[in-house]
């Protein structure tokens, strides 16, 4: 019996070569085909780039969220009774949509979706998910994630997530704040399936982020390219592996609380009810013990990128690899014991205490991190395209940021911080000046190995230039409005700090200007950009050795690694004119980088 | 006989092998043992995921226990340790079933395959019912229900809701977990019985078993605090 058969039998692969040499970009036949070849592949690169558009769409809906709050802002709230005795509400911006009655719940609600949407559906997903998928297999040398179509599922598990979300906005909001503190989120809007759907979104959206770092933890575990040993590996890999295990660890913990907190509003459980004997803190708790680890899910993106951006621009070998890469590690291992930080006003003093001191290990691996990246540069061909103005945006802000959580994680200045804009502050400036300016590097500098075009760096770097400044004036003017005692989350606010609010949302005009310049480069680039080469700016890994866009199955040839991605020493001379980007020169046959 | 199959370019030799033998592993892994051990390692990392979703039930169990100790005690006593009992011995036995399966599946013995697949379905099965019949009806039409649904007249500590919530919510989300096992190894027995499984290939056999051996666990622990301490 002959016995020849090269059926699919296992979903995927076994496809005869010479077939698939194309670009991923490439169209399969008409409209219809191309769509439906989009909405069912199970490309990794394909995911990504879906994932990125999703992504920037919800950033979109979430951004616009936060440019209401700051136009609120502009004028307090108050109510005034005059001399007839009339009541009457002034300082109110959208005073005309009137639906909600005389109150601030437009307010709440906008708040609420500002920041469900930017940490749910934005944050979360957006490093690892789009830029994650598309350069993870190629940066280990791989023709896929380990599961490509568990890879699909979690994105359609994203949109369906998003989806209830946005069905929750839809039918007029969530007033809860992101946190969903119990006993008000389900007592609130009693009547209502709006916050129901909400929180359902939000935990089936923690499946989506699930599947993708049970994805990534397998493919960096299986599937490295031969000779790719760990310490071979580039540090994106480090970093972005160190958050899918929190992804994997702690985000089963969201999905049990959030449906406790469904069974709690729907059948009235009583577990986080104070009328019942339940207990509103275990509410808390289980919360932070996911949605800690999640800033380090969020942050730790960011260090994978800057870990690339600064080493390629700077043409110089990374300054301490195996202690960026264990700093990597360290953070999620202590992501996990510095929950009860968020607690400090609600649990004991003993606890309090511990949890202060947990919190202070923090700052040691992320301040390697720090003192490796400035080092790097130290000495370096630095080279000042777009993605390297925002490594060093990122180095800027996210120092401020980092330095701004040792007064919050003291009992002693937390308890006059809390609760107030210095919170606010810190966080934007760690998750926005920290992950978001992080993925703009990051988006910029693969953007011509994503889309095979080169973008405007000129413009690139005019709309960087804004947005860091629109940056600093939003939201350094909110650690001085936290110190003068303005609380989060309120519409009003005495007369003192009316000018600084001014300040703050006349920043957050500047930031939206600053992204529209982002999205008129992007735009042009995908119309009339030139032409990318495979290696634009000299990279060494791995992603760089295919071409620009990358062909269907990453690369020609199995690829081996024989120098390890930062091995610029060897391969750049060292007074090479900065404004070129010279490529690595060939290696000598047989020669190992390191 | 030798038929040409045209259905994937065609020109290709027809082998009718059973699928376990001719399993070729997908493209992007380098071998089918690197395939193996990638589909186990997610199924681990998975299971890790199942603990500490069921940790948030045991740590409010644990909480409460500590706030509430009488309701808790009192709780533990309208629960009968012979049906607990008993579903604990049908979920230990459905265990081995599905630990011979995966040895049926290696040593290719079809038959037993099959007969070890379907003795773990019915005990499943056997494990809902008797959860349904003898205990969540029984106590929900008696008004040990949930938070403010409880209705029972003789209760005699007002926390006794709180523990029903917990109560639910543990083996509820439990029995969720043993719905899915069932039509999990629903699908291994169709495939089973396509002779989809032997020595070369058993994959999907190893991964369901190993869900099924959490889904054990988590009852071994429940059973005792629920039932068994006061």
């Amino acid at each position: 019996m002959t016995t020849i058969d090269t059926r699919d039998i296992g979903g995927h692969g076994g496809h005869a070569d010479g077939h698939h040499e194309g670009s991923y970009l490439q169209p399969k036949g008409g409209l219809i085909a191309t769509v439906w070849d989009w909405m069912t592949t199970i490309d990794h690169k394909k995911i990504g780039v879906m994932y990125l558009f999703a992504t920037l769409f919800m950033f979109f809906l979430g951004g616009m969220a936060a440019l209401a709050v700051r136009l609120e802002l502009w004028a307090p709230v108050r109510q005034i009774t005059d001399a007839a005795g009339a009541v009457k509400v002034t300082g109110q911006a959208f005073a005309w949509y009137d639906s909600f009655g005389q109150n601030n719940d437009l307010y709440n609600r906008f708040f609420t979706l500002h920041g469900a949407i930017m940490v749910f559906m934005f944050i979360i997903p957006s490093i690892p998910a789009a830029l994650g998928n598309f350069l993870l297999p190629l940066m280990v040398g791989a023709k896929d994630v380990a599961f490509p179509r568990l890879n699909l599922l979690s994105w359609y598990v994203y949109v369906t997530g998003s989806i209830f979300a946005v069905a929750a906005i839809i039918a007029g909001g969530v007033d809860t704040g992101w946190t969903f503190y119990t006993p008000y989120s389900t007592t609130s809007d009693a009547g209502h399936w709006r916050v129901v759907f909400m929180v359902l979104g939000v935990f089936i959206l923690g499946f989506s982020s699930i599947l993708t770092g049970l994805n990534f933890v397998v493919t960096v575990h299986k599937l490295r390219a031969p000779g790719m040993g760990w310490f071979d590996m580039p540090l994106f890999v480090w970093a972005i592996y160190s958050s899918a295990v929190i992804q994997v660890l702690a985000t089963p913990v969201l999905a049990i609380t959030l449906v406790l907190l469904m069974f709690e509003r729907i059948f009235n459980v009583g577990v986080f009810d104070p009328r019942m004997g339940g207990d509103p803190v275990l509410f808390q708790h289980f919360f932070w013990f996911y949605s800690h680890p999640a800033v380090y899910i969020m942050i730790l993106p960011g260090m994978a990128i800057i870990n690339e951006t600064i080493a390629v621009h700077a043409r110089k070998k990374i300054f301490g690899y195996r202690a960026v890469a264990f700093s990597s590690l360290s953070i999620a291992a202590i992501s996990f014991l510095v929950w009860g930080h968020h607690m400090f006003t609600s649990q004991g003093e003993i606890a309090s205490a511990i949890f202060s001191a947990l919190t202070f290990l923090v700052a040691i691996p992320t301040a390697v991190k720090m003192f490796n990246w400035t080092t790097t540069l130290y000495k370096g061909s630095i080279r000042f395209t777009t993605p390297m103005l925002y490594s060093l945006a990122f180095l800027f802000l996210f120092a401020i940021g980092g330095l701004t959580g040792l007064p919050l994680g003291t009992l002693a200045t937390d308890l006059h911080l809390h609760d107030s804009y210095f919170v606010v502050a810190h966080f934007h400036y760690v998750m926005m000046g920290g992950t978001v300016i992080a993925y703009l590097a990051g988006l910029h500098h693969w953007w011509p190995k994503i889309f095979g075009k080169m973008y405007s760096t000129f413009w690139a770097n005019v709309g960087c230039i804004i947005v860091f400044i629109g940056f600093n004036v939003t939201f350094f003017t909110q650690f001085i409005l936290g110190t003068r005692g303005m609380p989060r989350r309120y519409a009003s606010y005495i007369d003192d700090l009316q000018f600084l609010h001014q300040i703050s949302t006349v920043g957050s005009w500047l930031l939206l200007l600053g992204f529209l310049v982002h999205l008129f480069v992007f735009v042009h680039s995908l119309i009339a950009g030139p032409k990318a080469g495979a290696n634009p700016w000299g990279g060494l890994s791995l992603e760089w050795e295919t071409d620009s866009p990358p062909i269907e199955h990453n690369f020609h040839h199995e690829p081996i690694v024989k120098h390890g991605p930062y091995d610029y020493d060897d391969v750049v001379p060292p007074h090479c004119d900065p404004k070129d980007y010279p490529l690595p020169a060939p290696l000598p046959e047989g020669h190992k980088g390191h | 006989m030798t038929t040409i199959d045209t259905r994937h370019g065609g020109g290709e030799v027809l082998d009718d092998r059973p699928y376990h033998e001719k399993y070729k592993h997908a493209a992007h892994f380098r071998t089918a043992e690197a395939e193996f051990d990638a589909c186990k390692l997610g199924m681990w990392l998975f299971l890790a995921t199942e603990i500490l979703t069921f940790s948030g039930m045991f740590v409010a169990y644990g909480i409460f226990r500590m706030m509430y100790p009488q309701a808790w005690a009192n709780g533990s006593h309208y629960l009968d340790p012979f049906w607990g009992g008993l579903n604990t011995v049908i979920l230990l036995y459905s265990s081995f079933t599905i630990a011979m399966a995966i040895h049926n599946a290696q040593k290719n013995q079809q038959f037993w395959l099959k007969v070890n697949l379907i003795q773990t379905i019915v005990c499943a099965i056997a494990f809902i019912v008797i959860k349904l019949a003898f205990e969540y009806i029984p106590k929900w039409s008696a008004g040990k229900r949930p938070g403010s649904l409880f209705t029972y007249p003789f209760a005699e500590n007002p926390y006794e809701p709180i523990w029903w919530g917990v109560y639910y919510g543990a083996t509820g989300i439990h029995a969720l977990h043993v719905l899915t096992g069932v039509v999990l190894i629903g699908w291994l027995l169709i495939r089973a019985q396509k002779k989809h499984f032997g020595p070369t290939h058993y994959t999907a056999v190893e991964i369901v078993g190993l869900f099924w051996h959490i889904v054990d666990i988590v009852w071994i622990f429940l059973f005792p605090l629920l039932y068994l301490i006061d």
